[in-house]
C-alpha cells in the first residue's frame, strides 16, 4: 500500500468532467482518485497530513496517444516496451495505442498473448494494443475481429497501410458492425501516392521529389465515409492532412458518425520545414502548406478533428542517413507530443482545454476505455506540467531508444514535471 | 597559366545546383568557360592548372557524355582524374552514400563529381565530406553544368540571351535538365516556354515563371531556342503516354512544328536522343539548326571552367 497523496493549488483541467479550475487532487493508497477540484484545499485536508502545494502548475489527465508505433516484436533495436514507456511517461503520455506493424504483424490470436504479456512486464505504462484489419496487412482477407477483441485488442487498423479494396473494406465495415469493432484507417489511395515522398507542390517540383498528391488522401475519406453510410461501424480516420479534408469530414460529420484523428507534426509543420532534403520530415500523411496546417488547426478548434496522435514512429539513424527517397518515413514524438500541442495554446491558436480533451478524454472515448479523465474513483493516472517552462529539443536528451525527432533544436514552453500512473509517480524531472 | 581574374569569386563552396547560384557566379563561370574553347580545339590541350589534385567521379547511373565529359575536363586541366566503377564497388555490396563519402573523403581528393539516380544525393554528400562537390546530375532535381554548357551554346550562337524566347519541350516532370534550365533561363532574362502533355507536369511548375502550353505549335510560336528533353521509354508503361506514336504527333520536333519558331531558331537537346519519338532524324542531323554536338563541344569547356574555379 502507498501512502495517501494530497496536491492543492493546482490547475486542474479535466474536460472529461467538465473540469478547468484552481483545486486539489487526493489519491488513496489504492492509487485511485478519491477527490478533484476546488473542494479539495487546504481547509478540508488533516492538518497532520503532508500537502504537495503545486503553486498553480497544472495537473492534466494522463495523455491517451492513439497511434504509437513500438518495434516489439521484430525491431526491439528502435523502441521496445521499456524504452517507449520511458519515453512516454517523460512526455505525460499514460496510455498508448499500439500498431500492428511489427515483425511479425499482430494479426492472429497467439501473438497477442505474447504482446499482452510483454506490454504488462516490461511497460509500467497502459498498453492497448491494435491488431491488423487484414492478414499481414495485405488488404485481402480480414482477421479475426471477434477472437482478438476477445484477447485484448482495442482497435482494427493496416497502420501505415490503407485497405485499397473496396470490396474488402465493405465487408470489414460490415463485419465491424456486427462484433462492435473500432476501425481505423490511414486514409491515403496508394496508386495515387505511389513513389510519393512529400506534399505535391511547388516544394516537391523544387527538390525534385515525387509528391504525394492531397487527392490520395481525399479519395478513400470520401469513399469510406460513402461506405459508411451503408454499413455503420465504428470508424476512425487515424490522420489527415489538407485543408480539403478537412472541409470533407466537416460536411459528412452531420450525416454519419465517425471520428478524425490529426498527427502533432501536421498541426505544427509544414512542407517548408523539410528545407534541404531533412529526412526526419520524411512523414505520412506528408507535411503540407501553411494554409492545410492553419485548416487543420481550424478543424481542431470546431470540433472536426477530435484527436491529437504523436505518430510516434521510431526509426534508427542507419534507416535515415540516407538519400530522401532510401530513407525510412515517420519521426518519434511521444515525448514531446505535449510540449509541442502547447504551442498551439501559447501562440493563441486554440484553448488549452481543446487541447487537453484531444489529448486525453477525446481519445479515451473513441476507443471506449475509462482513460484520460480524474474521475473519482479512477486510476490516478495524470501528469504535472509547468505550462510556461522553456526548453530546448535535443536529439541526445530524447529518452527513446531511436532519435528521429522531427523538431529538434525546436524552443518549446512548458514541460511536464511529474507522470503519476496509479497513484505511482513513475517521473519527475 | 591562364589569366587570374582575382575580382570576383564564387559564392558557394560546392555546385550543386543552379539555384544557389547568384548571377556574379554564372557570368564567372560562363567567361571562365569560354576561355577554354579555343584551346579544345588547339593541338595542344593540356593545360597544369589543376596539377596535383585528385578529382573523383562518382557515377551511381550510367551516363555516357557527362562522365566522360568530366573525366576529360579534369585531365586537360592536369589533375588526377579517378572514375569509381559502381558496378564493381561497396555500394553494390550494400555500403550506404555516406559511408561511401566517408572512405572517399579519408583519401584527400579535391573535388568529387557526382551523378545520383536520387534528387539531393550530391547535398548529402557536400555535407559529409570536405572537398568541393559538383552534381552531375541527381534524381530529377538539377544538372546545373548541363544548363550552363546550355546558355554557353546559346551565347556562342546569337550573342545574347537576354530577350530570348525558349521553348522546353518534352517530359518536364521527371527532368533535372528542365529545372536547371529554367533557373538559369529566367536569371539571364529569357523568356521559357514549356511544353509538355499535362501528365509530364510536375505540380506548380507555372510558379517558376514560365508559360505553359499542351500545344506544341502555340508553344515553339516565335522562339530563337526550341531544346528537345529525353523521353524514357519507361513513361509509356505507366500510364504517362499512351504511345511512341502518338507523342511523335503531337510532342515530336519536326518540320511542321518547326515552322511556328523563328526562320532562325536552334533546336538543342542534351542527349542521348531518341529519333523519331521526341524529334525527326533529318532535323537532328540538320547542323544548321542543330546545335546538339556543339552543346557535347562546350560541354567540356564548361566543365573545365567549373572544375578550375571549385578546386581553388
Amino acid at each position: 500500500m502507498m501512502k495517501k497523496k494530497y496536491f492543492i493549488n493546482a490547475n486542474i483541467i479535466d474536460p472529461h468532467n467538465n473540469i478547468s479550475e484552481i483545486g486539489g487532487l487526493i489519491i488513496g493508497e489504492d492509487g485511485k482518485i478519491e477527490g478533484v477540484g476546488k473542494k479539495v484545499n487546504k481547509n478540508n485536508i488533516p492538518s497532520r497530513e503532508k500537502v504537495i502545494d503545486l503553486k498553480e502548475n497544472y495537473i492534466f489527465p494522463g495523455i491517451v496517444d492513439m497511434r504509437v508505433f513500438v518495434g516489439e516484436p521484430g525491431y526491439e533495436y528502435k523502441e521496445n516496451f521499456r524504452t517507449l514507456s520511458n519515453a512516454a511517461l517523460s512526455g505525460g503520455v499514460t496510455s498508448v495505442v499500439t500498431m500492428p506493424n511489427t515483425d511479425p504483424i499482430i494479426d492472429n490470436v497467439s501473438i497477442v498473448d505474447f504482446l499482452k504479456r510483454r506490454g504488462r512486464d516490461k511497460s509500467k505504462i497502459n498498453i492497448f494494443p491494435t491488431a491488423s484489419l487484414t492478414k499481414g496487412t495485405e488488404g485481402t482477407n480480414m482477421t479475426e475481429f471477434g477472437l482478438l477483441q476477445s484477447k485484448g485488442i482495442i482497435a482494427f487498423t493496416d497502420g501505415i497501410k490503407t485497405i485499397q479494396n473496396t470490396r474488402v473494406m465493405s465487408r470489414i465495415m460490415n463485419s465491424a458492425k456486427d462484433l462492435g469493432s473500432l476501425i481505423m484507417q490511414h486514409a491515403e489511395d496508394q496508386e495515387l501516392a505511389e513513389n510519393g515522398m512529400i506534399n505535391d507542390g511547388i516544394i516537391s517540383t523544387k527538390l525534385g521529389l515525387q509528391g504525394i498528391p492531397e487527392i490520395a488522401e481525399l479519395i478513400i475519406i470520401e469513399r469510406d465515409l460513402t461506405l459508411l453510410e451503408e454499413y455503420n461501424c465504428r470508424y476512425h480516420i487515424s490522420q489527415i492532412s489538407s485543408g480539403k479534408a478537412v472541409e470533407i469530414i466537416k460536411d459528412r460529420k452531420d450525416k454519419v458518425r465517425f471520428s478524425c484523428g490529426v498527427s502533432i507534426n501536421n498541426l505544427s509543420l509544414n512542407e517548408n520545414d523539410i528545407g534541404d532534403f531533412r529526412t526526419f520530415l520524411k512523414l505520412s500523411p506528408p507535411l503540407r502548406t501553411e494554409d492545410d496546417r492553419l485548416s487543420l488547426v481550424q478543424g481542431l478548434n470546431d470540433g472536426t478533428i477530435d484527436v491529437i496522435v504523436s505518430d510516434h514512429k521510431p526509426e534508427d539513424e542507419e534507416q535515415k542517413r540516407l538519400t530522401f527517397a532510401q530513407a525510412a518515413t515517420g519521426a518519434t514524438g511521444i515525448e514531446t507530443l505535449l510540449s509541442l500541442s502547447l504551442e498551439l495554446y501559447h501562440n493563441g491558436s486554440v484553448k488549452l482545454e481543446k487541447i487537453i480533451a484531444a489529448l486525453t478524454s477525446n481519445p479515451a472515448k473513441i476507443l471506449k476505455i475509462n482513460k484520460g479523465n480524474l474521475s473519482v474513483g479512477n486510476d490516478a493516472d495524470f501528469c504535472i506540467v509547468d505550462i510556461n517552462k522553456p526548453w530546448i529539443v535535443k536529439q541526445e536528451n530524447l529518452v527513446s531508444k531511436s532519435k528521429n525527432t522531427s523538431i529538434e533544436n525546436k524552443r518549446l514552453q512548458g514541460k511536464v514535471t511529474n507522470t503519476y500512473v496509479k497513484g505511482q509517480e513513475l517521473y519527475n524531472i | 597559366m591562364a589569366t587570374k581574374t582575382k575580382a570576383i569569386k564564387i559564392s558557394q563552396k560546392h555546385l550543386l545546383g543552379i539555384q544557389d547560384l547568384s548571377i556574379n557566379d554564372v557570368s564567372l563561370i560562363l567567361k571562365e568557360a569560354e576561355k577554354f574553347i579555343e584551346l579544345n580545339k588547339s593541338k595542344n590541350k593540356k593545360l597544369d592548372l589543376l596539377k596535383g589534385k585528385t578529382q573523383i567521379n562518382l557515377f551511381f547511373e550510367p551516363s555516357t557524355r557527362t562522365q566522360s565529359s568530366f573525366e576529360l575536363a579534369g585531365k586537360r586541366l592536369g589533375a588526377d582524374v579517378m572514375s569509381m566503377n559502381i558496378t564493381n564497388s561497396a555500394i553494390k555490396k550494400g555500403e550506404t552514400l555516406i559511408d561511401t563519402a566517408m572512405t572517399l573523403n579519408a583519401m584527400h581528393p579535391d573535388i568529387i563529381v557526382i551523378r545520383h539516380q536520387d534528387s539531393g544525393a550530391c547535398n548529402l554528400l557536400s555535407q559529409k565530406v570536405n572537398c568541393a562537390v559538383l552534381n552531375a546530375g541527381d534524381g530529377r532535381r538539377e544538372h546545373p553544368t548541363q544548363a550552363l554548357l546550355d546558355a554557353l551554346t546559346i551565347l556562342n550562337r546569337k550573342k545574347k540571351i537576354q530577350g530570348l524566347k525558349v521553348a522546353i519541350c518534352g517530359d518536364i516532370l521527371h527532368s533535372r535538365v528542365a529545372r536547371s534550365n529554367i533557373y538559369l533561363l529566367n536569371m539571364l532574362g529569357a523568356e521559357v516556354n514549356i511544353v509538355a502533355p499535362s501528365n509530364l507536369l510536375p505540380k506548380d511548375i507555372e510558379k517558376f515563371g514560365v508559360n505553359i502550353f499542351s500545344n506544341m505549335k502555340k508553344g515553339v510560336k516565335d522562339c530563337d531556342i526550341v531544346m528537345m528533353l529525353r523521353l524514357q521509354n519507361e513513361r509509356m508503361s505507366s500510364s504517362f503516354l499512351s504511345s511512341n506514336r502518338e507523342y511523335y504527333e503531337y510532342y515530336g520536333l519536326t518540320q511542321d512544328k518547326l515552322e511556328y519558331a523563328k526562320s532562325d531558331s536552334i533546336i538543342m537537346h542534351p542527349g542521348p536522343m531518341n529519333r523519331g519519338i521526341e524529334i525527326d532524324t533529318k532535323l537532328a542531323d540538320d547542323t544548321n539548326m542543330s546545335v546538339v554536338k556543339e552543346q557535347v563541344e562546350l560541354g567540356v569547356a564548361i566543365r573545365m571552367a567549373c572544375l578550375k574555379i571549385f578546386c581553388e
